[in-house]
């Protein structure tokens, strides 16, 4: 029998944030009734709502920041107390930080990015994907505890009842030094401007075509920033990139002011979550196209009819310039707001 | 104060190569895995540039590398890194491949670390990159600072400054494209980095010769480092269902896309 614990930690006002929420849909539908609930935090008085068995608590400002010390002292300590051999917890910034030393700690085994748990034959596999999302594999592990962090979007987040467990507070013995680190606080991206929106319903790609000469011989960089960034406003789309066009900012030429590293989407960058994709001037190359796994519904406006998109990485593509495009997009937005 | 700068790093197939996997008796593997061109890892490749950079902006300070893969293919590897950045490796023989586990890698990689000779603890920055490509999994430089007793760690880091009274001022990258702000009262620490914001460097075909003098040396003698699945047993492994029926759609006009698109983005 596993005893199955939910670890989370809360937000700053106290809360589970939208991920914790569906790790524990997704740890609920494993134990049932006999799950544990541990949570992390400055404020946890909202533990007592979880529909768990038992709910285990580390209270206090030292565990307001994100901080790796603290964080491992305190997951270290609800993890031991609550006999887990299965724990599943969301894959935050936060805790993907800090759970695989933990796992360490207790001499168990970890799996990040997973994307699903299932119970078969009553045993647990996972699944998650390897080579920067190049291949999906399903696999079980003896060891325990077995630590899982689970990635959003994969499971329908918790709502219902609390359950009937009594809310305990576990000590963390902090060792001397854990404080060596301060958390100052979180910045918006070097570029100033808040581009990527993970809730987004459309992630709207950026390629280098846009900094490239165009027709007349000359690049439109100016232009290109305008145009992009009205979209932007008037859509709420999240912005990606490819690397080569972020990559230009580091070689001094004329490039798009918003965009950073952050914004590169790809093998060697990130891999969203959204229900649609438009990719514009990028050329759809296989380490670029990985970051899309996760996006269902994909378009792209690229001036060659023969451009990675082309090749069943897309749904549509329109082979256009997508200065025009753009440009007759936000007018039609525009009129029809 | 001179840094001791340990940047672990290995090899991973080119990402523009199309992979298969196949699960024989001994476990998953890619198929021809030995024949695929690899690459210097991408996060652990800034890792180094950052490492090289801050190398030289602290007089005294020292760079190593450490890297897990099999004997000939880091070979051919470091050849081409070795151009971008002066380092001592330290090789370790074993796979590097994305089916094992982190646990192995980590002990090996920090059992060399403390090998050391000259190791000063109050000196020590242990870089990486914070996810690898081919497990992408960010644990191994977690273990590995865990078994080193670093408690300060972060990961996804794309910038490291040091303050006029020798602190760590460090960026993560947290949610929603934000960076959280850290400072730390110094070494040892541990960094997996992301991108952070320094160019490739050019070759230097000095620097390259000076590191080949000691690498090739540090690849003769790699020692063989078990790096395996552990418990990690699979049951399937699947290349995505990835084609999809393209439909190309030439010869209309930009006001009619920009319909259609409109039309799309608000279904
Ligand atoms: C180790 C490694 C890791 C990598 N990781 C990543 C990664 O994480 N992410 C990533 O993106 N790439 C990555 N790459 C790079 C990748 O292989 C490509 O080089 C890159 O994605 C190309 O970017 P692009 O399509 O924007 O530029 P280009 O290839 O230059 O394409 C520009 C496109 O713009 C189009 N265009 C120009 N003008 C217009 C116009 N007016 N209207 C419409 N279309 C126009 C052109 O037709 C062309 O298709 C990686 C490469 C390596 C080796």
């Amino acid at each position: 029998m596993e005893t199955v614990l939910f670890l989370a930690h809360t937000e700053a006002d106290g809360s589970l944030g939208k991920i914790a929420l569906e790790s524990l849909g997704a740890a609920k539908e494993l134990a049932g009734d006999s799950l544990v609930a541990g949570v992390i935090g400055e404020n946890t008085s909202t533990a007592g709502s979880l529909p768990a068995s038992r709910v285990l608590t580390v209270t206090g400002t030292e565990f307001a920041q994100a901080r790796y010390a603290t964080d491992a002292a305190a997951a270290e300590a609800v993890c031991r107390a609550s006999g887990a051999t299965i724990v599943i917890a969301p894959a935050t910034s936060r805790w993907a930080r800090v759970l695989p030393g933990v796992t360490h700690r207790l001499g168990g085994s970890v799996d990040t990015h997973v994307t699903g748990i299932s119970l078969r034959g009553g045993k647990l596999f996972a699944t998650r994907w390897y080579y920067r999302q190049r291949m999906e594999g399903t696999f079980e592990r003896s060891g325990r505890p077995w630590v899982l962090l689970l990635e959003s979007g994969c499971h329908a987040p918790w709502s219902g009842a609390a359950g009937a467990g009594a809310v305990e507070a576990v000590e963390v013995p902090l060792a001397e030094g854990s404080c060596r680190t301060t958390v100052q606080g979180v910045q918006e991206s070097q570029a100033g401007q808040q581009t990527i929106r993970p809730d987004a319903e459309l992630l709207f790609v950026t390629g280098a075509g846009w900094t490239k000469a165009q027709r007349d011989g000359k690049p439109h960089v100016k232009e290109a920033e305008t145009l992009i960034l009205e979209f932007l406003a008037k859509t709420q789309a999240s912005l990606g990139s490819s690397k080569s066009l972020v990559d230009i900012s580091g070689e001094g030429q004329q490039v798009l002011g918003f965009l950073t590293h952050m914004n590169q989407v790809g093998q060697t960058g990130s891999t969203p979550r959204h229900p649609k994709g438009l990719a514009t001037c990028c050329h759809g190359e296989e380490p670029h196209v990985v970051g899309w796994r996760f996006i269902r519904e994909r378009r792209a406006v690229n001036l060659d009819p023969n451009c990675g998109w082309a090749r069943g990485k897309a749904d549509v593509l329109y082979v256009a310039d997508a200065f025009e495009v753009l440009e007759n997009v936000n007018r039609c937005l525009r009129e029809t707001s | 104060m001179p840094y001791q700068i340990v940047v672990c790093g290995s090899i991973v197939p080119d990402p523009l190569q199309t992979l298969e996997p196949v699960i024989g008796p001994g476990g998953p593997s890619l198929k021809n895995e030995m024949l695929l061109p690899s690459v210097f890892d991408p996060w652990a490749a800034h890792a180094l540039y950052e490492a090289a950079h801050l190398a030289s902006t602290v007089a005294g300070s020292k760079v190593w590398l450490v890297s897990l893969g099999p004997k000939a293919k880091l070979q051919q590897v470091v050849m081409t890194i070795a151009q971008k950045a002066p380092f001592e490796l330290i090789a370790l023989d074993g796979s590097a491949s994305g089916f094992t586990d982190a646990h192995d890698t980590a002990k090996a990689i920090a059992a060399s670390i403390l090998a050391i000779p000259e190791l000063d603890r109050r000196r020590l920055l242990v870089f990486g990159g914070w996810e690898s490509a081919s497990r992408g999994a960010g644990v191994t430089m977690q273990i590995t600072g865990e078994l080193l007793g670093i408690v300060d760690q972060f990961q996804g880091v794309d910038e490291l400054k040091i303050t006029a009274d020798g602190r760590l001022q460090v960026l993560e990258r947290v949610e929603s494209g934000k960076h959280q702000v850290s400072v730390c009262d110094g070494p040892p620490a541990l960094l997996g980095w992301a991108t952070g914001n320094r160019p490739e460097p050019r070759n230097n075909p000095q620097v390259g010769m000076l590191n080949m003098r000691t690498a090739m040396p540090a690849i003769q003698k790699a020692r063989p480092a078990a790096a395996g699945a552990r418990d990690l047993l699979f049951q399937d492994l699947t290349l995505p269902k990835q084609q999809r029926e393209t439909e190309i759609v030439k010869d209309r006009s930009a006001e009619e896309i920009a319909r259609e698109i409109v039309a799309w983005i608000r279904a």
